[in-house]
């Protein structure tokens, strides 16, 4: 019984290490004030660079390394039209998306059908045996550690440094911050970056640990279910992480309850992760004060310095 | 060398007008480009893509068929665009019209009756607009945001139709495959030309474009959606309500995706099936922007669009590129179309650094 549990907890925290670290990525990248919703966009991207890297090479680290590179790359299209030429990030971020699921496809046409080359968990002697917590905390794949750091990392970044309280200052007045001194533009070039190459990361999990293969489309809006956790955390990293695993768990629950034969259609429990992010925005949006306080005010505005 | 940019004192006529222009000729070079990579002659591929459907009746009569259902739905989108609501779930309420106009003919499948048709296009509109609506009463009462919200809902939707295709509405003649019975004469959407694909739903679109045009560019209430989108603050001095614009927008856009949907059906499959969710709700979008926002310009721009689909199909067949490759093309031409909108707005200067410092 024991067993049934600590599988179904890993494959929770398979289920929710993606949108934990492209809505960690995109919280960065709000704070500084940006809204890209591009993050689907660079998601598949990133997961389509990492299947072909480690199928190239048989490499699957190499893999999640050329699919942060990628995503990163890919976001400063982005960053390109929104900061430089000031183009609506709205408009700008769903083109990232359209944009990055038609790429996608291309690049990996090659590949559909083909098994991929899995990250294995990793296995430390002794600790990895131990009852219960070896596997949790000693038998996971790298990004999943990689993914906890990142939000501590994060949080610790925003809230503890000089550079995170002039990215936070950036995303509340572009302007005042401008005055002071701070460069604006460079500032959230180098956000949106993070964030595309956490999205590329985040994508990297999902065709090297989560389903090892690739699938046309296979984020499945994950991408806009991280943008959706970073509202519903209101710009926390710490939440953010409660959030993702909610939603992990969500996930895994209706993969269950589909296995054991629920008398429910198959259709209205996959419908379910979408269905419970609308509940949440609606709950999240109805405690104003809650979000009017870490909303970052200047986020989703154009930015020209005056000179 | 850096990129700077001067804000001109009033939008710019001429490069209102040429910003698409410029944008598609990117889009071209762009397309030449991918074509060497994939080891095509560039010339050939751009002829294929771009002018040989043009050259040929069946796909021009094929690119009207792609145009409406794109054109409808980004009329309806540009309402949504102008007011300032971020409506990205048309695909979703493009499904529910389709399925809410498939009700009487499927439900009533030996009622034959002259009223048919135009009571499915009537519930295709109203399952559309009821389908727009959740995200507008969302963020108008608690101010959810309706980018989210609309989205999620595309894919509820995908999953509905799937089950009620496969399930309560399943043909029991149609040996297990999802769909449901084909509807009788009446409840078709008639073609346009005695062969041919092309139906009636063209029509529609272009009515709808004028009446949008007329709406947006001619009367008070079109005026409110350009306050309201420009300067909501202002718009509230003015008396107007953003909530009640949200409603509205969502309503119309919905019930034009929802006619779409419905004129889909009716019009070029004769029934309800798995198959409906195509993506134009979201490549909507981008005839959107192409065409400015203003109904007109998104007639010319769904025109555009759909031939790169029918352009893709023939380069699959005579070049084998993938029709993958379509998607990316219309990616790139929003991205040029959303750049080159920044010169109707801006003078841009390319400056040295060491003049301007940093």
């Amino acid at each position: 019984m024991m067993d049934v549990w600590i599988s179904i907890i890993l494959s929770v925290c398979a289920a929710s290490t993606p949108l934990l670290i492209a809505a960690t990525g995109e919280l960065v990248v709000e704070r500084s004030g940006v809204l890209n919703l591009g993050v689907e966009g660079m998601m598949i991207m990133g997961a389509v660079a990492a299947f072909a890297t480690a199928q190239v090479t048989g490499n699957p680290y190499l893999g999640a390394l050329v699919a942060i590179i990628t995503g990163a790359a890919f976001s400063l299209l982005f960053a390109f039209l929104t900061l430089t030429l000031v183009a609506n990030q709205v408009a700008t971020g769903l083109a990232l998306t359209i944009l990055g699921l038609g790429l996608s496809g291309m690049i990996g046409e090659g590949f559909v059908g083909q098994p991929g080359v899995r990250m294995d968990a990793i296995d430390i002697p002794v600790l990895t045996d131990l009852p219960v917590i070896g596997k949790l905390f000693f038998g996971q794949d790298l990004i999943f550690y990689a993914s906890i750091a990142l939000v501590i990392g994060v949080a610790w970044f925003l809230f503890r440094t000089r550079a995170g309280l002039m990215v936070r200052s950036v995303g509340d007045s572009h302007s005042s911050a401008h005055a002071l001194g701070i460069h604006v533009i460079r500032i959230r070039y180098m956000t949106i970056m993070f964030g595309g190459a956490c999205a590329g990361l985040a994508g990297a999990h999902l065709s090297l640990v989560y389903v090892p293969q690739w699938v046309e489309g296979m984020t499945a809006g994950r991408g806009w279910i991280a943008l959706a956790l970073v509202v519903f955390a209101s710009w926390r990293p710490g939440r953010v992480l409660v959030g993702a695993y909610l939603f992990g768990a969500v996930t895994i629950g209706q993969f269950h309850a589909q296995a054991i034969g629920v008398a429910i259609p198959a259709q209205f429990l996959t419908s379910l992760p979408y269905l419970a992010t609308i509940v949440v925005l609606v709950l999240i949006a109805r405690n104003r004060r809650l979000t009017m306080i870490n909303t970052p005010a200047s986020l989703g505005q154009p930015f020209v310095p005056d000179r | 060398m850096r990129i700077e940019l001067q804000k001109r004192a009033g939008a710019s006529n001429t490069f209102a007008l040429l910003s698409p222009l410029i944008a598609l000729a990117l889009m071209m070079i762009a397309g030449a480009l991918m074509f060497i990579i994939l080891g095509k002659n560039p010339l050939t591929g751009l002829y294929v893509y771009f002018i040989e459907p043009l050259t040929d009746p069946w796909s021009r009569e094929q690119i009207l068929v792609k145009a409406t259902p794109l054109t409808l739905i980004a009329i309806g989108l540009a309402v949504c665009f102008r007011s300032g609501n971020w409506n990205i779930g048309a695909e979703g309420q493009y499904l529910i019209g389709g399925l809410f106009g498939a009700a009487l003919p499927v439900l009533f499948h030996q009622w034959e009756s002259p009223i048919l048709l135009p009571l499915m296009l009537l519930m295709g509109m109203a399952g559309g607009a009821l389908y727009g609506f959740i995200p507008a009463i969302l963020k108008s009462r608690f101010g959810t945001n309706e980018i989210l919200t609309s989205l999620m809902l595309v894919y509820v939707a995908q999953q509905f139709v799937d089950w009620v295709v496969r399930g309560p509405w399943r043909d029991p003649m149609g040996m297990g495959f999802p769909g449901t019975r084909s509807f009788n004469e009446s409840g078709a959407l008639p073609k346009l030309f005695e062969f041919g694909d092309a139906h009636y739903g063209a029509v529609l679109a272009v009515i709808s474009a004028i009446v949008l045009w007329f709406l947006l560019s001619k009367t008070l209430k079109g005026f409110e959606i350009a306050v309201l989108g420009q300067n909501p603050r202002a718009g509230r001095f003015a008396g107007f309500s953003a909530k009640k614009m949200t409603i509205f927008a969502f309503l119309v856009s919905g019930a034009l995706a929802g006619l779409a949907g419905i004129g889909e059906v009716s019009g070029s499959v004769g029934k309800l099936d798995d198959k409906l969710s195509l993506g134009y709700g979201f490549a909507a979008i981008i005839v959107a922007f192409l065409g400015r926002l203003n109904p007109l310009g998104i007639v010319a721009a769904g025109l555009i669009l759909a031939l790169s689909y029918i352009g893709g199909e023939a380069a699959q067949i005579s070049l084998g590129v993938s029709d993958r490759a379509t998607r990316v093309f219309q990616g790139l031409l929003l991205f040029f179309v959303l750049a080159c909108d920044t010169l109707i707005h801006y003078r841009v200067t390319l400056v040295k650094p060491a003049i301007a410092g940093s």
